[in-house]
Order: C-alpha cells, then structure tokens, then sequence
C-alpha cells in the first residue's frame, strides 16, 4: 500500500524545472522534501541562486499539479540552508543534460574561495561530438546557472551547467 | 483560436499553466524568521537594510547596462550579476522586515505590494543605508569592472564571516551570495586584467576608472556602529576586520596587471554621515526617481 506522502512525493518529483525542462525539479536537487501534515502537502525546495526567477514557477507548478492529482492543500517552503550545490543534480539529471545537448556540471569547489585571475579549468567533452578540446566564450549564460562553451573541433557552441 | 491576441493562443483557455499573478511569493515563505536571543530587531534590520541597500542599489546600475555593454555575452554577464544581487536584496529586505516590520513604509490598505518591494520602492533616498560606490552614475565599461572589482572583493571576504552568523537567515544568504560573488569577482578581475593588458587606451580608462572610484572604496571597509553592535553579538560583520584581507586581494590583482594603488584619499562624509547612514550622493535620488516612479504611481498596483 502506497502511502499518502509517497504519493505525494512521486507527484512532485514529476514537475520539470522550468529553465531546463529535461530535468524534474528532484533531478535538478532542488526538491527537497515532501511531506503529508493533515491534510496539507507540504513541499520543500531550495533556490539554485538567490535571484532566480524560475522560483515562483516551481511553486506554481508544484501546487497546480499535487492540487490536480487530488491534493487539495498544497504549501510550498523555501530552504535556505544548506545552499543548493550543483553536486545535488543526480546521476540520471546529468544522463539527461548530456542527452539534451547540455554539459553536466563536475564537483563543486568546496573550502575557501580563492580569486582565480585566469580562466576556469574544466575538463569537459563537447555534448555533440565528444572532442575534449573545447573553450569558455562566457562564464555567464543564457542563465544565471550555466556557462557558454564552445567546441573547437565542430565549433557548436554549448550551454555548461556550472559548478557552484 | 482568435488570431487578434497572440496571447490568446498560448493561453489555451487554462490560466494554471501561467505562474504569475496567481498568488503572492514569499521569499522566505516557511524560513524561521525568530530574531536571536539578545539581539535587538530594529538593529537587526537596519543591518540587513546596508547590505540589502548595497546589492539593490548595484543591481539597478548594473541592470542599466542591459544592451549596453560591449559584446553579447558581457551584457548577459551583467544581467546574470543584477539578478544574483537582486535576489540577495530581495532576501536580504524580507529578512528587515521580518525582523523589525516597523521600517516597511505604510501602503494605502489593501495594497498587495509585500514589504520587500515596499521597502525597495517606497523609501526615500535618505533612508536607503547603501555605501555610496553602489549608488554613483555608470561610466564607461572599465568604470563596472573597477566597481565590481571593490565590491565584490569586500562583499565576498564579509559574506564569508557572516555565513557563520547567529541569525540562521542571514547565515542561509550569505552563504548562498559566496558562491555567487566567487563568479562576480573572477568576472571583474579577469576583465581588470584583461583591460590593463589591452591597448593603450584600454589601459589608460581603467587607470582613470579606477582613481575616480577609489574614495568610494573606504565605506566598503568602515565599521558603522550597528555593524560593530551586530558584530559583537555574533550576528554581524565587522567591515573593518576584512580590510587587510581585501587589501591583499586587490594588491594581486593589482599586481599582475602593473597597476599602481591610487593615492587618492577617501571620499568625506557630511558631518561624519556616509551612506550608512542615508547620507548620499545626488545620483541616489536621480536612480530611485527612475526606479520607482511606476510602483509608486500604483501603490496598490497588482504586477
Ligand atoms: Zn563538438
């Protein structure tokens, strides 16, 4: 017998983010925590950064669809803490950026941040054709969660979901 | 379909598909907002008002760029950095107001305007706490990257302390905006760099780019007293205990680009009152005319 909460909980992992559909908001790490009080569904999710404004569409989302799926109190809480790390996107998330032409993000910096005056180093394959050899154009993208990147053996450019 | 609207066909008759406009969004909605044993709320929130003051501020001069900037993708960089402190801000002005909800200017009844955008279109330029190097007119492109460079430099080596603080929402956001002012401070060193290693002229507008705003850069590392009170309950950061640590980052930067340090003295206060304390430059009001004006005129407008 499947319980309310894990019923809850399935139907809230079905909600996409809204910047990169491909990824449900519990691929991305930033659904945090379903739980069943009463009657009330109470969601958590933590922002990937401070000013994104996909946040008030992932609220929506998460309240239209748990309020269609027969739920009909949905509240939705922010955590702050700790802050969302890109190392929370899970193993299938990255399968499906790779798989929609995206680069997936390596492992978070942790300890004290140093100031790094020449251009990050990351080692990345192109999405497309796999070459190693590829180059940053921007290190802010179409969003504020991705870099731009460029291929230097097909020359696509590619969106890289950053480290942070 | 009615091909008069082209909204009507991306509507399709079911307005759940669209996000806003269906519900208010509380930034901290569920956060635990308790002000700390010991700590006085009205300080409290006059501290979260200076470093929400100086992102807001920023955000807005950085967001004047928007189409401005030299390349596409450096427009989009100063776009993704508004938006960055824009959310500090915003998070920054909710926590003000939870703490101390007495400095939220009062709406006509029934506004549906919240505290944060109330405190951020609402106040005069006199109440704003900003440092006065977030507030001056934009100048050249070398002109946002020595800004950005003071800045950031500062802003990160506080967050860095405040992310330990006794408040857990302030904690939360600081340790958040490290992760993000990490990118803004490569963004401007590299670019720094980049522009001294450039051409002539390069060089010469981020030499004189940098004298212009170096008296601004004091009040970045000048203790207010609230800060200093805040710092001694174990909620603030003391600006001052960050000074020779952004000193050594500038120095690198400075450094490796063959830039001398300039010997400008800070800019004065009035009568010892600096932005802190709501003491500010013209360019202050001149902004917040423009970036008020609308959320003023409808002060129970619904967006
Ligand atoms: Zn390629």
């Amino acid at each position: 017998m499947v319980s309310l909460r894990e019923r809850a909980a399935a139907v809230a992992g079905t909600v996409r983010d809204p910047e990169m559909p491909m990824l449900t908001l519990a691929d991305l790490g930033v659904l945090r925590d379903t739980e069943v009080d009463g009657e009330v569904v109470v969601v958590s999710i933590t922002p990937t950064y401070s000013g994104c404004p996909a946040m008030a569409t992932m609220r929506d989302d998460l309240v239209h669809r748990l309020t269609d799926a027969g739920f009909p109190r949905v509240e939705v809480r922010v955590v702050l803490s700790p802050a969302w790390s890109s190392d929370w996107i899970t193993e299938h998330g990255r399968a499906e950026l790779r798989a929609a032409g995206l680069s997936a993000p390596g492992p978070a910096k942790k300890g004290p941040v140093g100031l790094t005056l020449s251009p990050t180093r990351r080692a990345l394959t192109c999405p497309r054709c796999g070459s190693a050899r590829t180059e940053v154009i921007s290190e802010f993208g179409a969003t504020a969660c991705k870099a731009l990147y460029r291929c230097v053996d097909c020359f696509e450019p590619f969106d890289h979901v950053k480290e942070i | 379909m009615n091909h008069d609207s082209v909204y009507d066909g991306l509507l399709g008759g079911d307005s759940s598909q669209w996000a806003f406009g269906t519900d208010f969004e509380d930034p901290l909605a569920g956060v635990d907002t308790t002000v700390p044993a010991g700590v006085d709320g009205g300080e409290l929130a006059a501290y979260c008002l200076m470093l929400g003051d100086d992102t807001l501020v920023l955000s807005q001069r950085l967001a004047e760029w928007c189409s401005r900037a030299p390349e596409l993708e450096e427009d989009i960089a100063l776009a993704n950095m508004a938006l960055d402190l824009l959310g500090q801000a915003r998070l920054l002005l909710a926590r003000a107001a939870a703490a101390d909800p007495a400095v939220v200017p009062v709406l006509p009844a029934g506004s549906p305007v919240p505290a944060e955008d109330a405190l951020a279109f609402f106040r005069e330029a006199g109440q704003f706490r900003n440092v006065r190097l977030a507030e001056v007119v934009n100048g050249d492109f070398a002109h946002v990257v020595v800004r950005l460079l003071l800045f950031s430099i500062a802003r990160l080596a506080v967050l860095q302390r405040l992310s330990g603080s006794g408040d857990a929402v302030l904690a939360a956001v600081a340790a958040k905006g490290v992760k993000e002012l990490t990118y803004h401070r490569d963004w401007a060193g590299r670019w720094f760099l980049t522009l001294a290693q450039g051409t002539e002229e390069s060089r010469k507008r981020l030499v004189s780019a940098l004298e212009q705003l170096w008296p601004l850069r004091d009040e970045l590392v000048t203790a207010h007293p609230v800060e200093l009170s805040l710092a001694a309950a174990g909620v603030g950061v003391d600006p001052a205990g960050v000074r020779d640590e952004t000193d050594a980052v500038l120095d690198q930067v400075l450094a490796v680009a063959e830039v001398d340090r300039p010997q400008r003295a800070p800019l004065a206060g009035i009568g010892g009152r600096t932005g802190r304390d709501g003491m500010h430059t013209e360019a202050l009001s001149r902004m917040l005319a423009e970036m008020q004006v609308v959320a003023r005129a409808h002060p129970s407008g619904r967006w």
